[in-house]
């Protein structure tokens, strides 16, 4: 029989401390795909924001009624004449009312009320002067606001970036955590393993060797538990109920396309996070051992 | 190959044996006697390093056993082997992976044919698939032996190696013990059965160490 082979032979194959390994393994990997999820999501939920925003801008303009024609006609041959604005397009009632039904419900009679004309832009990737832009509207139609979205996209881009930051964090934490249960429960297993060690070193067995054995018992159970855990995470968002527009934050939590993949990293990642755990405190042990 | 310098141990309640000076040669054979607690055990743990003296010089293979990194121990373990009262084993091993193990679990190579032949001379080839659990105390010393000659070791420990078998089958095993002597192993036997004792120097010339009164003495031919 081969040094390989006995060396995987030498460590009892039951003890509570294995399933220790797998379960944790397992549960924390569980926990670990709804992060990584959240933060795949947070990212692609920022990203979206952005870009969905950044190329739009528009323009309110208040004006006395009579003058609404006119004034509108300005404020279009302004933005016609001005770089970095790809298409002006003056918003029709109806749809002014679709925007303002999620605040003041279906009956809103809009011919009531003075409401501002939006004209809404489109603009190139360059996009205008901004400045110049705005101070040329004061001048041509002082009613006309430009508002470029910025305060809107701004704290929503910060929060799903935050998100992200709070999902990575709680990556970091399940790690750490990881780590730590598997370093313990790697600690039982020499310890419950008393005299495996003892006769190991009797017979002339070094330090590695013998550490070998543990940390390939448990990386073994580690990415067991971890390749179940991982299994069971991917299948609970499949399962998770489809969020329509209603609660569109909500809409899409999970993984897209490629970013499937990412999530089977992590029983490898276990693996090495249970190999460097168990190879710390198995020397650390051992050193206690004549 | 063994030597004691002014050797004292103690276990916190007093010197178990102080100033022990005394060295074991390659190819000498001693049998170490003495009341039960005065230290045998304790007297072949430090031959091993499992212990270090409270006070004095232990060489083991000519290294000062406090200097030794734990692989420079390990490296000196594979070149003695140990019977130890208790035996210890692997106990989910079977008795043939048990006794291979000094020689697998350090890298070196052995056939299967030599443990079973080494397994066939102490009388276990029937149990060579059997788990030590299932052994009886005689069977396990046999077994313990097996493992501590199998990498034909230049120093053999034994600690009442045949504390629980026949007379028949211990002058079996001291033949083997002294067969391996007269290769040229150091061996030390702590017993209390002096039938073995003369048995073994009939055969070969033995050296009685004695330890008593916290002192070894070391006695001269004549038992």
């Amino acid at each position: 029989m081969s040094t390989r082979a006995i060396s995987g032979l030498v460590v009892p194959p039951k003890g509570h401390s294995v399933w220790l390994v797998t379960l944790s393994a397992a549960a924390m990997a569980f926990l670990a795909v709804f992060a990584l999820a959240l933060s795949v999501t947070s990212a692609r939920l920022a990203a979206s924001w952005a870009e969905a925003l950044s190329q739009t801008a528009t323009v309110r303009l208040a004006s006395p009624p009579e003058e609404m024609e006119l004034q509108t006609a300005l404020v279009l041959d302004v933005l016609r004449t001005t770089p970095g604005i790809a298409e002006a397009r003056v918003m029709e009632l109806d749809e002014q009312a679709a925007l303002l039904e999620a605040w003041l419900g279906p009956d809103l009679p809009l011919d009531a009320l003075p409401l501002p004309r939006l004209i809404e832009l489109t603009e190139t990737r360059e996009g205008p002067d901004r400045q110049g832009l705005r101070l040329r509207l004061a001048a041509e139609a002082p009613g006309a606001v430009y508002d470029d979205h910025t305060r809107w996209r701004r704290p929503l881009v910060q929060a799903a970036t935050r998100l992200q930051a709070v999902a990575l964090v709680a990556l970091g934490l399940i790690g750490g955590v990881t780590a730590a249960i598997i370093a313990l429960a790697a600690s039982a297993a020499l310890s419950s393993n008393g005299q495996v060690i003892r006769v190991l070193r009797l017979v002339g067995a070094r330090d590695r060797f013998i550490a070998l054995a543990f940390m390939r018992r448990i990386t073994r159970r580690a990415l067991l538990g971890a390749t179940g855990g991982t299994a069971l995470g991917m299948a609970a968002l499949l399962a998770l109920p489809e969020m329509d527009a209603a609660v569109p934050v909500l809409a899409g939590i999970g993984f897209q396309g490629w970013s499937w993949a990412l999530p089977l990293a992590i029983p490898p990642l276990a693996a090495l996070l249970a190999w460097m755990a168990s190879m710390a405190t198995a020397f650390r042990v051992l050193r206690g051992v004549t | 190959m063994i030597l004691f310098e002014d050797v004292s141990h103690d276990y916190g309640g007093g010197p178990l044996f102080r100033d022990v000076s005394v060295r074991l040669d390659t190819g000498s054979f001693h049998f170490l006697t003495g009341p039960s607690g005065a230290g045998k055990s304790t007297f072949l743990k430090l031959c091993y390093g499992e212990l270090l003296p409270s006070s004095g010089k232990v060489t083991l293979l000519n290294r000062d056993l406090r200097a030794m990194s734990r692989d420079q121990l390990a490296e000196t373990r594979e070149r003695i082997g140990v019977v130890h009262q208790d035996c210890q084993f692997l106990d989910h091993l079977s008795v043939e992976q048990n006794v291979g193990l000094p020689m697998t679990a350090t890298g070196r190579p052995v056939k299967d044919s030599d443990i079973s032949d080494l397994l066939g001379w102490v009388g276990l080839s029937a149990q060579a698939d059997a788990l030590p659990p299932t052994l009886s105390g005689g069977e396990r010393q046999r077994a313990a032996l097996a493992r501590a000659i199998v990498s034909a070791p230049n120093v053999l420990l034994a600690d009442e190696p045949t504390g629980n078998l026949d007379w028949e089958m211990s002058q079996r095993l001291m033949m083997l013990m002294i067969e391996l002597n007269r290769m040229g192993t150091a061996v030390v036997i702590a017993t209390h059965d002096l039938n073995l004792i003369r048995f073994a120097k009939a055969q070969v010339q033995a050296r009685v160490m004695r330890i008593s009164g916290r002192k070894l003495q070391l006695a001269g031919s004549e038992l």
